[in-house]
């Protein structure tokens, strides 16, 4: 029997990284997946973004589970569209018991250099979309008896960094968001905690714009993994250098999961000891 | 294949209610056990002490889901004791992978009638016998190349709550325990988080020697009586509820979280 067998999960970003690798975790464990993402570039954004062939790629992975999945491309700043796909999945799927708000873009630039358009996208994807997410999966989860919201902020969520100032905005807004959501949806028996990663081995971060950011004293063609490894770790106090989509899933899954059935409120870091630091 | 399959966890309090809850948790995920306890009354303890034949029980449900166990009678507060039982356990089971420090007391009272025997004894068991238990264990964690240790602090680890002074001391003294713990052992690969529970259905959570005495102090105090309440609408949590959160931050599932304080508390400390 799997650990969310027979529920229902909402995953915003679903076409890779983390969020496909929540897909897959939770379908693992015997969960139906309704999954959406932009799958579409932002102007501000400084790497390529999810396709809709990766979303059709979490699909396929999702089915090879036998587990059932709904996917659409769909913006998490558009609340209609958001709250249409959302609707749509818990009609084909029957109910929902999880969200995981996993949806966030990466740009750079310190607080005085940032566009206006930097500010804004960061702002309107990584916090407002978390909002549209919570806010059109209430009423289902209150309707299925009780649930559990994951929102995905950051270490940076919880402490400042310098270069990403929008980002960690919006990552701390997060965890106001979660705290009162937690407050507001107790009485339901609905949980919302929030995780935190340090770095996550995906296209996020490596990228040639991520690297310029840990790396701009090298000449470009220098500046590979291995060589970028060793300053992606110096932020970690465990040995590593990042961490894996699944060890975000699987803080997701147990936070999802009816074992954390007494858990809100809760800034879970997955940092390797960022925070300690 | 189990969760926690073939490491060993090492146990303090383990003789009944959330230790015990641990040790069958771990076991039934693969884990064997060395478990200690004190099986013996501490004085001003209000609820009944935990017994040798408690400790028995454990042992008995441990094997009896094909599980080793090694247990012992020991006091967090004698080094020379705990670290006999730890090395004991350890050479018969081969490694140690996981630490649980779960031993600890509660003693209630109004902040001045609580006894400078009283407060000495909370502090030595509930603080710094954590510290003992990680001293002694953390060369075995660095000899198996690393490993995880839990911590068991409280609600009133993170937040004060009323009529408990040496309790809310000790617990918050454990996550400043922990917090420093995880900043060293990390190049060891060593996690330590502690768990924060609310009310938990045990012995401790029941002291019967109290009667009438916390509804009157509450009484007495009426603005404190809102800090006790959770925000899920759950009176009293489960020890297996409190097991999960062990399990998971035990697992390598939880491989590289550390340093975390991690409520399981139906949001009472969000209150």
């Amino acid at each position: 029997m799997g650990r969310v067998e027979g529920k229902v999960a909402f995953i915003t970003g679903a076409a890779r990284g983390q969020g496909r690798s929540h897909a897959l975790r939770l379908a693992q464990e015997g969960a139906d997946i309704i999954a959406v993402d932009i799958c579409a570039q932002m102007d501000s954004v400084p790497y390529a973004m999810a396709t809709p062939d990766d979303l059709a790629e979490t699909v396929k992975q999702v089915e090879a589970l036998d587990r059932r999945i709904v996917a659409v491309q769909a913006d998490v700043r558009d609340y209609g569209a958001l709250k249409s796909a959302l609707d749509a999945g818990v009609a084909q799927l029957g109910r929902l018991d999880i969200v995981s708000a996993n949806a966030g873009i990466f740009s750079f630039g310190t607080l005085e250099e940032l566009s206006d358009e930097q500010w804004k996208d960061m702002l309107d994807v990584n916090l407002t979309g978390v909002w549209h997410t919570a806010k059109a999966a209430i009423p289902h989860l209150r309707a299925a008896g009780g649930g559990s919201m994951i929102l995905t902020s950051s270490a940076a969520g919880l402490m400042g960094m310098g270069n990403i100032g929008h980002y960690v905005s919006a990552k701390h807004g997060v965890v106001g968001l979660m705290r009162t959501l937690a407050l507001e949806l107790a009485p339901d028996m609905i949980r919302v905690n929030s995780i935190h990663p340090t770095t996550v081995n995906t296209d996020m971060i490596q990228n040639a714009a991520a690297y310029e950011l840990f790396a701009s004293d090298l000449p470009v063609a220098e500046r590979t993994r291995e060589v970028l490894a060793p300053r992606f770790q110096s932020l970690n106090a465990l040995p590593i250098p990042w961490v894996e989509p699944v060890d975000i899933s699987n803080a997701v899954l147990w936070l999802a999961s009816d074992e954390a059935r007494y858990v809100t409120g809760v800034t879970l870091p997955v940092d390797a000891g960022v925070l300690v630091k | 294949m189990g969760r926690v399959e073939g490491k060993v966890a090492f146990i303090t309090g383990a003789a009944r209610g959330q230790g015990r809850s641990h040790a069958v948790r771990l076991a039934q995920e693969g884990a064997d056990i060395i478990a200690i306890d004190i099986c013996e009354a501490v004085p001003g303890v209000g609820y009944p002490a935990a017994t040798e034949e408690d400790l028995a029980e454990t042992v008995r449900q441990v094997e009896a889901l094909d599980r080793r166990i090694i247990a012992t009678k020991a006091d967090v507060r004698d080094r020379a004791g705990l670290k006999a039982a730890i090395d004991t356990g350890v050479a018969e089971l081969g490694h140690l992978d996981i630490v649980l420090g779960n031993a600890g007391i509660c003693i209630l009272g109004p902040w001045d009638e609580i006894t400078p025997e009283v407060y000495q004894t909370t502090i030595d068991i509930n603080l710094t016998g954590n510290w003992n238990l990680i001293q002694l264990t953390a060369p075995h964690l660095i000899a198996a190349g690393g490993g995880s240790i839990v911590l068991t602090s409280s609600a009133a680890g993170l937040k004060g709550l009323p009529f408990l002074t040496p309790y809310v001391t000790s617990k918050h003294g454990v996550v400043g325990l922990m917090r420093a713990f995880a900043s060293e052992l990390a190049e060891y690969n060593i996690r330590v988080n502690t768990v924060h529970p609310t009310g938990v259905d045990t012995p401790m959570g029941a002291d019967p020697s109290m009667g009438e005495k916390f509804g009157e102090w509450f009484a007495a105090h009426p603005k404190l009586g809102g800090m006790m309440v959770n925000m899920l609408p759950v009176e009293v949590t489960q020890p297996v509820d409190i097991s999960n959160a062990v399990l998971f931050l035990a697992s390598d599932e939880a491989r590289y979280i550390t340093s975390l304080a991690m409520a399981v508390d139906a949001g009472n400390t969000q209150y």
